[in-house]
């Protein structure tokens, strides 16, 4: 199994600086949401779930296509590398999905009164893309580890990808409740500029914590592969 | 505390919560691979002296 790690520019960084990096944005992110950024006028505090809501949503999107590109990666190039990378994206996209589900229930309930509507189409499809990784784990852990599960995972993962704009794009185009949107259909901010400033840094700041995330499991599954060798050399 | 806030206390918490279990998670895998690497450089040890 080759285990060598890629040698992108962004994958120089060691990961204690990354990691310090993203949890002193973190905190920067938690005093400009609560502190800094205005209350709104329509929804009042609740509207602040937004600064990570939508962050921990974009991030579980970016996670999904990450796997989705290392999949394609894997297909095209046949490099086994790239399905371990390809399964730690996919893995962390379900753990920001099950975040962007939590904190959109908390708001939802906040702003509509329910925690979940089945009418609405972006919360459906949001789920449906949740659900649609989900079983890639199903799919992935009933085949024996090799290249016929790497293939099989890869090709899975790269359906799902068509799932992601059409996500992303129903909560622009739905009809059924007024989900906030950043820019309106012209184009324009539809917040004050410093909430804007506030997402913006709440977004880069959650980007990177995931992205701190993914290295430190790609580490720690690349070592354990390492030393199962190890051990299997000296048995 | 107002409903509002009680909801965004709770957003908040459930991200902090998931990012605490996720770095639990990931120490006691750690602590799992210091303690197997330790087995195997005391086997490799064992090994050397044994010729």
């Amino acid at each position: 199994m080759s285990t060598s790690s890629p040698n992108s520019s962004a994958s120089k960084i060691p990961v204690p600086a990354l990691a310090t990096i993203a949890a002193a944005l973190v905190g920067l992110s938690i005093v400009l949401a609560f502190f800094v950024a205005p209350e709104d006028a329509d929804q009042g505090i609740s509207q602040r779930i937004f600064y990570f809501h939508v962050p921990v949503a974009l991030t579980a999107y970016a996670c999904f296509g990450w796997g989705a590109l290392k999949a394609l990666l894997l297909l095209w190039k046949r490099d086994e590398r790239y399905d371990l990378e390809s399964y730690v994206a996919i893995h962390l996209g379900t753990i920001f999905g099950v975040l962007t589900l939590a904190t959109g229930s908390i708001w939802a309930r906040a702003s509509w009164g329910h925690w979940w509507v089945w009418e609405s189409k972006q919360l459906v499809l949001f789920l449906v893309l949740f659900l649609f990784y989900s079983a890639y784990f199903m799919l992935r852990f009933s085949i024996d580890e090799g290249p016929r599960r790497a293939n099989v995972s890869a090709v899975y993962a790269l359906f799902g990808v068509v799932l992601i704009p059409i996500s992303f794009l129903a909560i622009r185009l739905a009809d059924d409740f007024i989900h906030p949107i950043v820019f309106n259909d012209r184009n324009e901010l539809n917040m004050d500029g410093t909430m804007f400033f506030t997402f913006c840094v709440c977004w880069l700041a959650i980007t990177l914590l995931a992205y701190s995330f993914y290295r430190v499991e790609l580490l720690g599954k690349r070592l354990d592969a390492n030393l199962r060798d190890l051990r299997e050399a000296l048995a | 505390m107002s409903s509002g806030e009680k909801y965004v206390a709770a957003a908040y918490g459930v991200v902090f919560v998931a990012v605490l279990v996720y770095v639990v998670i990931i120490a006691a895998k750690l602590a799992r691979l210091e303690r197997e690497t330790a087995e195997l450089a005391e086997l490799a040890r064992k090994r050397s002296s044994g010729g």
